[in-house]
């Protein structure tokens, strides 16, 4: 099969593999096409004639409708292919799952899977940009670019923010997304939750970045309080139930107790601190509902702009230019 | 029938050889040692060995050759003939095919299968436990009668301490060593690679270094306990390799062998996410491979011995973490050998030709072989030290192409194998 992908086309596999000015790049190309969601005609001509073929082994419904309005919004022809009408049922392996698509020659696959690095073998098979729309407990690479987007908006800027994200770190491919796309653009990031899902190792995650002097860019905390004291945006994770095979805390309401997102923790963070949440919300479990509700939690904003960023993200993976700032 | 080896370096460290030296194998066995020219040669066939090294036909003593049960994978005359091609005279085939090697017939049914292919030598090993379900025991007694030259659940450890003690008791009366495969399945379930930095990078979940290591530290109580010889199946963490050393030093009945994916590669190999660098157990961090090779240098680790799992190629495209453990071996364990150890420095010939053949043999009680003393059975393995070549995947002799090394140039490569006196590989 002839992989080589035709000029200018560009996968988006993960933060990981971006530099600060490609992350930069993008989030820029976003604000352009924030105006487009607010016309009376949605739709602008940019995508026209492309192809997007949104391809989800795991169930999604946020994601994957924001992916396809974002491809709709841009003209191009978006198709969805859901798990439990794929060939993998039927025994197909993933790649030639792979080849079959790319022999319809999509322009852009977007892949989510709930194994890490399909999307990365997906780009090594297919002729279409790669964008991954979440791998397993790898990399949510749009997730991290919209919350980016939903910082700047508020705080002007991310260098020099402090962000605290608290839950389930190590299966989080938010918080990995988060972390790499926070650091790179000069946040400090501080991690908790319970000492079965935060590694202690984990701030070798982002090893070789550097801060100033002294500034850790990583930290793992011992306390939920000590990772929001001070903090500038408060990053909470979703308890995914579904993905824990076996207990790593004892019960959801000793989670909500000694874990979850109050208003005294709260209290904690800077005046101006906001609250951010990938969603599907467990209220009364990792976030109260008071805090959910409060005018300092963006989460209505994080999904506003997930369209904006997608748009971004599917229009310079098939081609198009970075808009500067 | 004879056949005079001629001009090679001979290196035995059961004869105490390591010089310029003729070999003559007459009907299947050694004749004899000789000087180079002592023996004309002209009433043999001549083999030139020149710039060659000439050893005790090397014994892998842990393989999987499929067969019965899963023929598509691998069959005993294709992994054989992908060990005679790599430069084993023997292989022991892990019991785990389909049925479980639990029995005499088995036993028996590898053995012949080996024989009609008439390559490498077949020494199978047994199940501790009847299915390798963990439970009841397996006929120890008889798989020995029938061929088997070990015991082992590799793969599916068992996990019961008290099931595991009566089968380190019981083996013992056999004189089987038993093999484990350490893996406390409660430590390393669902994990699809070493846990550590690099996991943690790619969101891939962990096989800790204490899943194996608690069970290598049970495993040493139990052979103190029982007095039973127990062999550590592919040691790869810096922890188990400190325990065994520890073990030694103390006087337990305890051996171990290492794969040449662990001294070679690392964690790192995982990034970009090829699922032929999931095996299990898996690739650790440089600490821990480096560790391996110290245990090689030192005498802590007795034996190289491949793992070699084929798995199909449909298995081994799946997704990272539903893909298959295990990658073949055979062709490439001596190049990795000579290239990661002995011109790396870490080792020298002899040792490497300790860790081969002399001490598998050993280890297994394989009379007649591991040495070429004169009336030993004429396995011979002929390498070329400084060859250099690229390992191709595509014509490997196995049936499956499961291998992180495709592509990898390598320096020292088999010349020629010989099997109970018969050339059965000759790359001339």
């Amino acid at each position: 099969m002839n992989t080589e992908k035709p000029y200018r086309r560009r996968d988006l596999l993960g933060i990981r593999e971006l530099a600060a000015s490609d992350i930069v790049g993008i989030l820029d190309t976003a604000e352009n096409f924030r105006e487009i969601s607010n016309r009376e005609v949605k739709k602008v001509p940019a995508l026209r004639g492309k192809t997007v073929i949104n391809l989800f082994f795991e169930s999604s419904t946020r994601t994957r409708t924001s992916f396809e309005l974002a491809a709709k919004r841009l003209s191009a022809d978006a198709v969805n292919i859901s798990v439990s009408s794929s060939s993998l049922s039927k025994g197909e392996t993933l790649l030639d799952t792979a080849a079959n698509l790319d022999a319809m020659a999509p322009d852009c696959i977007v892949v989510r899977h709930s194994s890490a690095g399909v999307p990365h073998r997906l780009a090594k098979v297919s002729r279409a940009a790669i964008v991954n729309a979440g791998d397993g407990a790898n990399e949510h690479p749009t997730q991290a670019l919209l919350d980016a987007m939903t910082i700047r908006e508020h705080k002007g800027q991310i260098d020099g923010l402090s962000v605290a994200i608290i839950g389930d770190i190590v299966h989080s491919r938010v918080a990995r997304s988060n972390i790499h796309l926070l650091t790179k653009l000069g946040a400090t990031v501080r991690v908790a939750g319970p000492r079965t899902l935060v590694p202690k190792d984990f701030s070798f995650l982002v090893e070789g970045q550097k801060l100033a002097d002294g500034v850790k860019p990583l930290e793992v905390c011992d306390h939920v309080e000590d990772a929001i004291r001070g903090a500038d945006v408060v990053m909470i994770l979703r308890i995914q139930r579904e993905r824990q095979d076996s207990a790593f805390f004892p019960s959801l309401s000793e989670y909500s107790i000694h874990y979850g997102l109050t208003n005294d923790r709260l209290d904690l963070a800077r005046k101006d601190a906001i609250v951010l949440h990938p969603g599907p919300m467990n209220r009364g479990i990792e976030i109260a509902s008071d805090v959910a509700d409060s005018s300092r939690s963006l989460i209505l904003d994080q999904v506003k702009y997930g369209v904006a960023v997608r748009m971004a993200v599917l229009y310079l993976a098939t081609g198009g230019s970075p808009s500067e700032s | 029938m004879k056949l005079l080896i001629s001009n090679g370096h001979l290196i035995d460290p059961a004869a105490g050889e390591n010089s310029g030296r003729d070999l003559l194998i007459e009907d299947g066995k050694v004749a004899g040692i000789f000087k180079p020219g002592e023996i004309k040669g002209d009433d043999c066939e001549v083999f030139d060995a020149s710039g060659c090294i000439v050893a005790p036909g090397f014994i892998d003593m842990h393989v999987h050759l499929r067969e019965p049960g899963q023929e598509h994978k691998e069959t005993i005359a294709s992994g054989c003939a992908a060990a005679v091609a790599g430069g084993w005279t023997s292989v022991c085939p892990m019991p785990n095919t389909n049925p479980v090697n639990d029995n005499a017939a088995i036993t028996r049914y590898m053995i012949e299968q080996a024989e009609r292919a008439g390559l490498a030598n077949v020494f199978p090993i047994g199940a501790i436990t009847k299915s390798s379900d963990g439970g009841e025991l397996a006929e120890m007694g008889e798989m020995k009668a029938a061929g088997a030259v070990a015991v082992s659940d590799d793969g599916r450890p068992v996990p019961n301490a008290g099931i595991m003690r009566r089968a380190m008791q019981y083996a013992a009366d056999f004189d089987l060593p038993v093999i484990d495969h350490c893996e406390d399945k409660s430590l390393s379930n669902g994990g699809v690679m070493h846990e550590g930095k690099i996991s943690l990078l790619l969101g891939l979940k962990g096989m800790p270094s204490l899943a194996e290591e608690i069970d290598v530290v049970r495993d040493i109580l139990l052979a103190s306990d029982t007095g039973a010889h127990i062999h550590i199946a592919h040691i790869s963490t810096a922890g188990a390799v400190d325990a065994v050393r520890r073990a030694k030093s103390e006087g337990v009945r305890i051996t171990c062998e290492a794969a040449p994916h662990h001294f070679t590669l690392t964690d790192a190999a995982v990034e970009g996410y090829d699922t032929n660098t999931k095996m299990a157990p898996p690739l650790r961090s440089q600490l821990d491979r480096d560790a391996i090779r110290t245990g090689l240098a030192d005498g802590t680790i007795d034996a190289i011995a491949t793992d070699h799992a084929p798995h199909h190629a449909d298995e081994k495209s799946l997704e990272y973490d539903r893909a298959p453990f295990g990658i073949i071996g055979l062709e490439t364990a001596i190049g990795l050998a000579l290239t990661e150890l002995v011109h790396a420095g870490i080792i020298d010939l002899v040792r490497f030709v300790e860790l081969c053949s002399t001490n598998p043999a050993r280890i297994l009680s394989l009379d007649g072989r591991g040495t070429l003393k004169a009336g030993s059975i004429a396995d011979v393995t002929i390498l070329d030290p400084d060859n250099v070549w690229t390992y191709n995947v595509a014509e490997s002799l196995s049936r499956s192409r499961n291998s992180p090394f495709d592509g990898r140039e390598l320096r020292g490569r088999v010349r020629a194998t010989i099997v109970k006196g018969k050339i059965v590989y000759d790359r001339t």
